[in-house]
């Protein structure tokens, strides 16, 4: 388990000054941080984030979330399987070098299907994960929380929230007395 | 933000009652008077009390695969165990349960078999070599052998599935859910065999020299994605008349929505499958029955079901915001049980020939409102005095605060 008390020295090697990189609270439960998700939206912070253990029902609406465009990303490349999966049919069995095989016409579209199918949903799948992985900015392998020790537990049973400090309202007072007023356990500055 | 706190239902309207009682007579009488009148119809000509059968054939089957497509529905969420569906669950219970009234009304399709089934035809036979081999299966008595195994595994599975439920509601005995979930496995296994051989046997046998293994499979899904249809609509109109008004959500018609999308998609998938092998080997034996759907008028509507059982509505359920949206889900709903009428109608009259005249549709309708308004009555007597959702089924609580993540 991990203890409050273990303090692990990290960067100790560090040569250049610490930059600030945000605020990170610490909250105890899901329900305060959906509460409190929700004011720091109000507040018309821009550049923030919120980190759970395990997805909390009603925060992205609370954070206010767009709609992701993956779903149109997607379509778009299903739409181009389909126009190659048939295009190359077309081009490699009618045009470039025709065959006939078992009597059918040259193009036919119901000997088509299959392949249509399998690189219509192929792109798609294939387009997915890594749309996905692009639009989160994924992977990553480093994040300036990493060095919080608190941060430890957001696998575990923290819920927190991260104001960048480069945020337009970020103001390092202001930010930390609307954090601790949320009724955050603990507000600490993120070194980066 | 309540994503946290139980829901209650205490302010929900969870009866059928009042609506239900005259609900129940008038598609009562609407169904017996539409019935009667059918039949009337159908003696003043020898060929409209032939085709009567066959628009009696298309209506039985049409209700019936929506009846199956409940008792799919039911059997699969116990056998998954899933959370999501509860506050549906009972909806599909009644219309699977109706199974029971369709086993009365077969026997009007029994009293056609001469009119329906070639190889009924003792003289017909003696001339056909391929019915003689078929004989041992194509048989009247062992026909009625096999119907009548198919409507008592039917009528048993589904009334299990709605005493034991509505038992639930009274004593909220959790072994009452595991009985359920333990009679799923078997139930789905003998669910499959029987909708296979009963699709066989009522439908593909009208020519009995096609076979198509996959027809089985094609008729189950028609009846499973126009169920999920019906269900959604059923919800709508119920929260509509003040019923469940906190109970289903848009996160229950997102997933009925996902489920209409997927199976229409199994649909062109099984429907395609079924006719590219067979495009593909050109025996004359296996073309013949796509010949006749592609020849006269016969091929428009089978561009109809290409386009509207399937393209269109693919692409109108694509989108999130439909399937969470009411009014855009009931007109696909209402377009798909639609569309799967004009599948069976596809199936079925062709058999029956290529002439058309007026009366053909006016016994297609009558036959259509005579068992669907007796189909909506059976299922308000089935509710008359129980709950429209299971009220103490285990998984109730995490029905309500269900969200797709």
């Amino acid at each position: 388990m991990m203890s409050e008390t273990v303090n692990m020295p990290m960067n100790k090697e560090r040569t250049e000054p610490a930059t600030v990189y945000g605020l990170l609270a610490e909250f105890s439960d899901a329900g305060a941080i959906v509460q409190s998700a929700e004011q720091v939206r109000k507040a018309g912070y821009t550049r923030w984030d919120v980190h759970t253990p395990f997805p909390v029902h009603g925060l992205d609406e609370a954070m206010g979330i767009r709609p992701t465009i993956l779903p149109w990303i997607v379509l778009g490349a299903g739409l181009s399987g389909l126009v190659a999966g048939l295009g190359l049919q077309w081009w490699t069995n009618a045009v470039d070098y025709p065959l006939l095989i078992s009597g059918k016409p040259i193009f036919s579209l119901p000997a088509n299907i299959p392949v249509i199918f399998e690189v219509t949903v192929l792109l798609s799948a294939v387009t997915t994960v890594f749309a996905l992985f692009g639009l989160n900015g994924l992977p990553r392998l480093y994040h300036p929380v990493f060095t919080n020790q608190r941060f430890r537990r957001a696998t575990a049973d923290r819920f927190f929230i991260v104001i960048e400090a480069n945020d337009p309202l970020f103001d390092a007072e202001k930010t930390q007395s609307l954090l601790s007023s949320l009724g955050a356990t603990a507000v600490e500055v993120v070194e980066d | 933000m309540s994503a946290i706190e139980p829901i209650t239902l205490s302010e929900d309207q969870l009866q059928l009652h009042p609506l239900g009682r005259s609900l129940f007579r008038k598609a009562g009488i609407v169904g017996v008077v539409a019935l009667a009148f059918t039949f009337v119809v159908s003696l003043f000509t020898a060929d409209l009390r032939e085709r009567f059968f066959f628009s009696y054939l298309l209506n039985f089957t049409y209700f019936l695969s929506l009846s199956l497509g409940a008792l799919f529905f039911v059997a699969l969420q116990h056998l998954t165990r899933s959370g999501w569906s509860v506050v549906v669950r009972r909806l599909a219970e009644f219309i699977a349960a109706n199974v029971v009234l369709l086993a009365g009304l077969f026997v009007v399709v029994l009293l056609g078999l001469t009119h329906l089934y070639h190889w009924l035809d003792a003289e017909h036979v003696a001339q056909d070599s391929l019915l003689q081999h078929k004989q041992p299966y194509l048989n009247l008595p062992f026909f009625l052998i096999r119907c009548v195994f198919y409507f008592a595994v039917w009528s048993w599975l589904s009334r299990y599935y709605l005493t034991k439920s509505v038992e639930l509601d009274e004593s909220g005995d959790v072994n009452l859910t595991l009985r359920m979930e333990r009679i799923s496995a078997p139930g789905m296994i003998l669910y499959a065999l029987t909708v296979t051989f009963a699709a066989f046997d009522l439908l593909m046998s009208l020519d009995a020299h096609w076979f198509s293994t996959i027809f089985g499979v094609y008729y189950f899904t028609g009846g499973f994605v126009g169920f999920v249809s019906l269900l959604a609509l059923l919800a709508i109109l119920l929260q509509k008349s003040g019923r469940l008004r906190h109970a289903i959500t848009a996160e229950h018609y997102h997933d009925l929505g996902k489920l209409m999308f997927a199976f229409i998609f199994f649909w062109g998938y099984i429907a395609f499958s079924q006719f590219m092998l067979i495009w593909y080997a050109n025996i004359p034996e296996e073309t013949g029955w796509f010949f006749q759907r592609q020849s006269g008028g016969w091929g428009w509507i089978g561009l109809i079901l290409i386009f509207g059982h399937f393209i269109l509505p693919f692409l109108g359920l694509l989108s999130r915001y439909v399937k969470r949206r009411k009014k855009p889900l009931a007109f696909w709903a209402v377009w798909i049980l639609l569309m799967h009428w004009i599948d069976l109608y596809w199936l079925i009259l062709p058999e029956y020939g290529q002439e058309w005249f007026f009366f053909h549709s006016v016994l297609d309708i009558g036959c259509f409102i005579g068992i669907g308004g007796l189909f909506l009555a059976c299922a308000c007597y089935l509710a008359r005095d129980r709950a429209l959702i299971p009220l103490k089924d285990p998984r109730l609580q995490e029905s309500l605060t269900f969200e797709n993540a």
